[in-house]
């Protein structure tokens, strides 16, 4: 398990705290220069913030109690920086053997090499990789030491598209055989939301909020969370007690709120999930009542990889936007077009409060 | 061919470039890697000779060298000899002379390593000397020999400063330069294109190893 928890007041400011546990993958995300990649700096040992602790596996590596700082020789990182940092001058295998404890051990390098399938590049210089390749060797380096925690730094930034989502894959396919925590640090939502068990946001070097790729897309805390994690419904409106029922009131709207929300305050900013928001057939309309109908007009249609984005735009409503996510061929068997009139079901259940 | 003259200028060529070797490694080291205030001054005061006349340079030697200042009074009063017009002298004024020559590109080249190699050498486990050694000194190893070649051409080739601070005297201080010059004034051309010859065959042949050893820095540092 890695514990950190960083305080720092000098530039750049950190207040910054997170648990890993060993084998899960904890992605930092945030904008740039909100602080991510110093993290990892504190924890290789590079940066040394004001006050805090980082500890893996009970053992102290920086503590400013007990003024423990180990230095980064001490420390057991397998570090992949994000232009991945290798050694120009020397080969594939060099830059493997340099990292070992024991530089005689060949077996270790060559199942390394196996392991990021790089067996047959053993004598290549760093230039004569591709970018991919070159990722791989960063990461077999970094697994060279035996590390206790594996700290990735915008790993796939410095690759295309089409090499990065393979890249994904193996990463993906590889951190199940390993047992230490990892860290990987993001700008990217979609890449966290794939790869991480656990995800960080952090703004101006503050943690924000810590949970599942999931919680922190669906279910932000804040409104500056979700924000940050580019929540695309975000709407305000204000809790209204019917009864024993909870009504969401907005936009000349009452909307039912679940019976698993208990919120006392009055004005609050909601949101739901593009993909969780229900299209009323069109084909064959269900006679039954619908939960939180809201019609409106198609204002704009976008497809990208079989998911067709909706811009709905509320009637009754000024300037008021609802995005849905449907599947490509839903759009298609609906013949869902710009300019049609569409009806929406805004689950209670997938309605997500935050306070004002 | 003045044979003696040619040696001396190889010995002290020789002596400069091995004194200038580890100095110019700290100086270059340390200016590439910290930060201080009065950087600036220091970097000038390094290139100070590259852009001084020689003979601006040679008076501020010889004046300092002279057993009446503090470093000759000082040198006299340890070896009970004369810093001014020796072959002692002639090494020490040849150090400064060539300074810049010698720190300039191993400067460069230390600055060229992206800081990310050395602090993943660290995460790799290497200390600091062994970064060192195997990542630092083999990347800035084509700067290194363009210093020393530099050190050890430039020096082959003083005039100015040889004259100020050695003079002329056979076997001690009397260099090829300072031999062609004074072939030159007693009309023996051909002893004089002969030792120039000698001067330019090995200042082409240390500046093509330069280019050589930039090349590969910078196939090197294709990255």
């Amino acid at each position: 398990m890695l514990e950190v928890s960083l305080l720092d007041e000098r530039q750049p400011a950190l207040s910054v705290e997170f648990n890993c546990a060993s084998g899960e993958l904890l992605a930092l995300v945030g904008p740039s220069g909100a602080g991510k990649s110093t993290v990892l700096r504190c924890i290789a040992g590079l940066h040394k913030p004001e006050r805090g602790h980082i500890r893996i596996n009970q053992s102290d590596w920086f503590n400013s109690d007990d003024k423990i700082n180990r230095i980064p020789q001490q420390r057991r990182v397998g570090f992949v920086f994000q232009n991945y940092a290798l050694f120009p001058h020397l080969t594939v295998a060099e830059n493997i053997k340099l990292a070992q404890s024991n530089t005689q051990e060949d077996k270790l390098t060559a199942s390394l090499l196996s392991k990021v399938r790089l067996t047959g590049l053993e004598k290549r210089y760093p230039h004569q990789l591709s970018g991919g390749q070159q990722q791989r060797v960063a990461i077999a380096r970094a697994l060279a030491r035996n590390p206790d925690v594996l700290l990735l730094d915008e790993p796939f930034s410095a690759v295309d598209k089409v090499t990065r989502r393979k890249l994904y894959l193996e990463l993906n396919s590889l951190r199940h055989d390993l047992a230490m925590p990892i860290v990987l640090v993001t700008h990217d939502l979609d890449e966290a939301a794939m790869l991480a068990d656990t995800m960080v946001v952090i703004y101006r070097g503050k943690t924000l909020q810590q949970g599942t790729p999931s919680q922190l897309l669906h279910q932000p805390d804040t409104v500056s969370v979700a924000k940050l994690v580019d929540v695309r419904n975000l709407f305000k409106g204000k809790v209204v007690k019917e009864g024993k029922e909870l009504q969401l009131h907005w936009e000349n709207k009452q909307l039912t709120l679940s019976d698993r929300i208990d919120y006392h305050q009055q004005t609050v900013n909601w949101t739901i999930s593009p993909s969780k928001v229900i299209l009323h057939q069109r084909v064959r309309p269900s006679r039954g009542e619908q939960e939180n109908p809201v019609s409106g007009q198609i204002v704009e249609l976008m497809t990208l990889r079989g998911i067709t984005t909706v811009l709905l735009s509320v009637n009754d409503a000024k300037n008021v936007i609802i995005q849905m996510d449907v599947s490509e061929h839903v759009a298609i068997r609906n013949d869902l077009k710009k300019g049609d009139a569409i009806t929406v079901s805004l689950i209670a259940d997938s309605i997500h409060l935050m306070p004002s | 061919m003045d044979w003696q003259a040619l040696e001396i200028s190889l010995k002290l060529a020789l002596l400069t470039c091995a004194s200038l070797l580890p100095i110019g490694l700290l100086l270059s080291y340390i200016l590439s890697r910290t930060q201080f205030i009065g950087r600036g001054l220091c970097e000038a005061i390094i290139t100070l000779p590259l852009v001084l006349p020689p003979t601006v340079l040679g008076f501020f030697l010889l004046v300092s060298l002279d057993q009446d200042s503090f470093i000759g009074g000082a040198f006299v009063s340890l070896t009970g000899e004369n810093l001014a017009f020796s072959f002692t002298g002639l090494w020490l004024a040849s150090i400064i002379y060539s300074l810049p020559f010698a720190v300039q590109p191993m400067l460069r080249s230390f600055e060229q390593i992206a800081p990310e190699l050395r602090e993943m050498a660290w995460c790799s486990g290497l200390s600091k000397w062994k970064t060192f050694f195997k990542i630092e000194l083999p990347l800035a190893w084509p700067g290194i020999i363009t210093a020393m070649v530099l050190t050890f051409s430039h020096t082959l080739g003083e005039f100015g400063v040889v004259l100020m601070i050695g003079g002329n005297i056979a076997g001690e201080t009397r260099t090829l330069s300072i031999a062609i010059y004074d072939s030159v004034l007693a009309f023996e051309h051909e002893q004089a294109q002969m030792m120039s010859l000698t001067l330019l065959a090995i200042a082409l042949v240390t500046i093509s190893i330069v280019y050589t050893f930039n090349r590969r820095q910078r196939h090197l540092m294709r990255l």
